[in-house]
């Protein structure tokens, strides 16, 4: 299996490609373009790509968008999506209001 | 793949990133070995990205004011990427007595240091920002402190000392350091031996166990924080904020989401099977924390929690150091919760010690043979 992890590896020059200005992230607005470039700029990971360009950390939280960025980096690396790891996963599930998650009942005696 | 270089950097953080771009700048070839798949996946792409000059040991202050002054500035522009450094200031609150205390016994230190910082009333605090409760009556006041984004100035470094050829290699943990007649010479990783004459060991907490195979020891503790980030919301301020008590900190980014970091108290305590995991009690408590500092704050929703180690060092200050006893040996670790801050500075300065022998800030308060036991 390839490795990605010398990050000095040739991957070739960045192609323009027709659907560039795609939006990948819907939440924040990030294109396939912007998602490419980060690639060639290193970021060879779903976690490396979200933590430059902030994809996946918008409301949903890359439940729509991470499949896509993953097979976006498999392509341009030449490597199986399987090969990479998804974005770590945080909690809470869905938004929380700060007065609801800070409602936990304390009892001080 | 050569496995020489000039320099070999120990930990792909914002500390390893940084030391790495100074020194391609100055012409020396650099390997980067990071543990983890991802780089900066340590503390620097967890914190809460205070960019603080009030509040410091006055031994690592000339490091913390020097690198506000030459390097945030002008650090997007020099990496090509948004650091979003802002320097609005830093208000320390306080609510109490008690805070008033801490908080002026801080400001002293800093004041003799020559650092513009003052304590102000209710009435200033309210004036730099009008959404804090009436409860807040005083805080110390330094206008040259600021913020940045952990995330891009971290991946910002790699960028750029990538692109002038420093190789980073991920997925590769050392566990050994190894000398050759006396002085350092290879890094051993489960797949490959490197070799250099000089090695940098960048490696946060797990410096102390690599250093212990030459003998040397840091002593530090691995510490938790935690830390959430709430949904975008319309532009309030822009200034960092503290406690006196350190319930919680943070700022609003520029993308408008708020960033605290705070705890329950717990989490040395936190369950640990193996795998050491947060409590939910955590954000909860940083929640209630600043909505008692910011009412305006209770329907902002959180859209992500997460928790991070520091490396507390015995006097909560950094090791930065030559290791003379193991020629060509250099620290850089035991940051203790605050050295996103200082990372431009430090990188800068490291950067010097190695490929120079001397930096411009003088780092010798910093040295790792330091500490002392009780007399
Ligand atoms: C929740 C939280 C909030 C914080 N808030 C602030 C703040 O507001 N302001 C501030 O200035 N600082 C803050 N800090 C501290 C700051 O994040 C750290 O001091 C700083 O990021 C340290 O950078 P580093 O490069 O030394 O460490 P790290 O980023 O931890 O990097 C160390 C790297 O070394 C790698 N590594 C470990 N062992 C090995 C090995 N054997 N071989 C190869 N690689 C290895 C790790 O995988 C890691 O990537 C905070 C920290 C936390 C956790």
């Amino acid at each position: 299996m390839k490795s990605i992890n010398d990050r000095s590896q040739d991957i070739g020059p960045l192609v323009s490609q027709t659907d560039d200005g795609i939006i990948i992230c819907r939440c924040e607005e990030i294109t396939k373009g912007e998602i490419r470039q980060a690639i060639h700029d290193g970021m060879f990971t779903v976690n490396e790509i979200r933590r430059y360009l902030r994809s996946g950390m918008g409301l949903c939280q890359g439940q729509t968008c991470g499949k896509l960025v993953k097979s976006l980096i498999a392509r341009e690396l030449d490597v199986i999506p399987a090969q990479l790891d998804p974005a770590n996963s945080r909690s809470p599930m869905r938004p929380v209001e700060m007065k609801v998650l800070g409602n936990e009942e304390v009892h001080h005696v | 793949m050569s496995k020489h270089s000039d320099v070999i950097i120990i930990g792909g953080g914002i500390i390893g990133n940084a030391t790495a771009y100074y020194l391609a700048k100055k012409g020396l070839s650099v390997t980067v070995l990071e543990a983890s798949k991802d780089i900066g996946i340590g503390g620097s792409s967890r914190n809460g990205g205070g960019v603080r000059q009030s509040g410091r040991d006055t031994r690592e202050l000339p490091l913390a004011m020097w690198g506000i002054k030459n390097l945030w500035p002008g650090l997007s522009e020099e990496l090509g990427v948004d650091v979003e450094y802002t320097q609005k200031g830093n208000l320390r609150l306080g609510k109490t007595e008690a805070h008033q205390k801490i908080l002026q016994g801080l400001t002293d230190k800093a004041v003799s240091c020559g650092l513009d910082v003052r304590m102000i009333n209710g009435d200033e605090i309210r004036a730099i920002n009008p959404y804090l409760s009436d409860e807040v009556t005083c805080a110390s006041w330094c206008p040259t402190d600021g913020h940045a984004n952990p995330l891009t100035a971290t991946l910002g470094y790699y960028k750029k000392a990538r692109e002038l050829g420093v190789r980073f290699i991920t997925e590769s943990p050392c566990f050994e350091l190894r000398k050759i007649k006396g002085a350092i010479r290879q890094v051993v990783t489960p797949d490959a031996i490197y070799e250099a004459d000089k090695v940098l060991v960048a490696a946060g907490y797990d410096s102390r166990k690599l250093l212990a195979t030459v003998g040397i020891d840091v002593p530090m503790m691995p510490l938790k924080m935690e830390c959430l980030v709430t949904e975008a919301e319309p532009p309030m301020f822009l200034q960092m904020l503290g406690t006196a008590e350190a319930d919680f900190y943070g700022h609003q980014s520029k993308h408008g989401s708020f960033v605290f970091g705070g705890s329950s108290g717990f989490e040395p305590f936190n369950k640990d099977n193996g795998t050491p995991i947060s409590s939910s009690i955590g954000a909860s408590c940083t929640c209630r924390g600043i909505i008692k500092y910011f009412p305006a704050l209770a329907d902002a929703k959180i859209v992500r929690a997460w928790a991070g180690w520091l490396d507390d060092c015995a006097d909560h200050v950094p090791v930065i150091s030559p290791v003379e006893e193991v020629p060509g040996l250099y620290i850089a670790c035991a940051f203790s919760g605050h050295g996103f801050g200082i990372a431009p500075a430090a990188g800068y300065n490291i950067a010097e010690m190695i490929a120079d022998g001397h930096s411009t800030i003088d780092l010798s308060a910093l040295r790792y043979d330091r500490f002392k036991p009780k007399q």
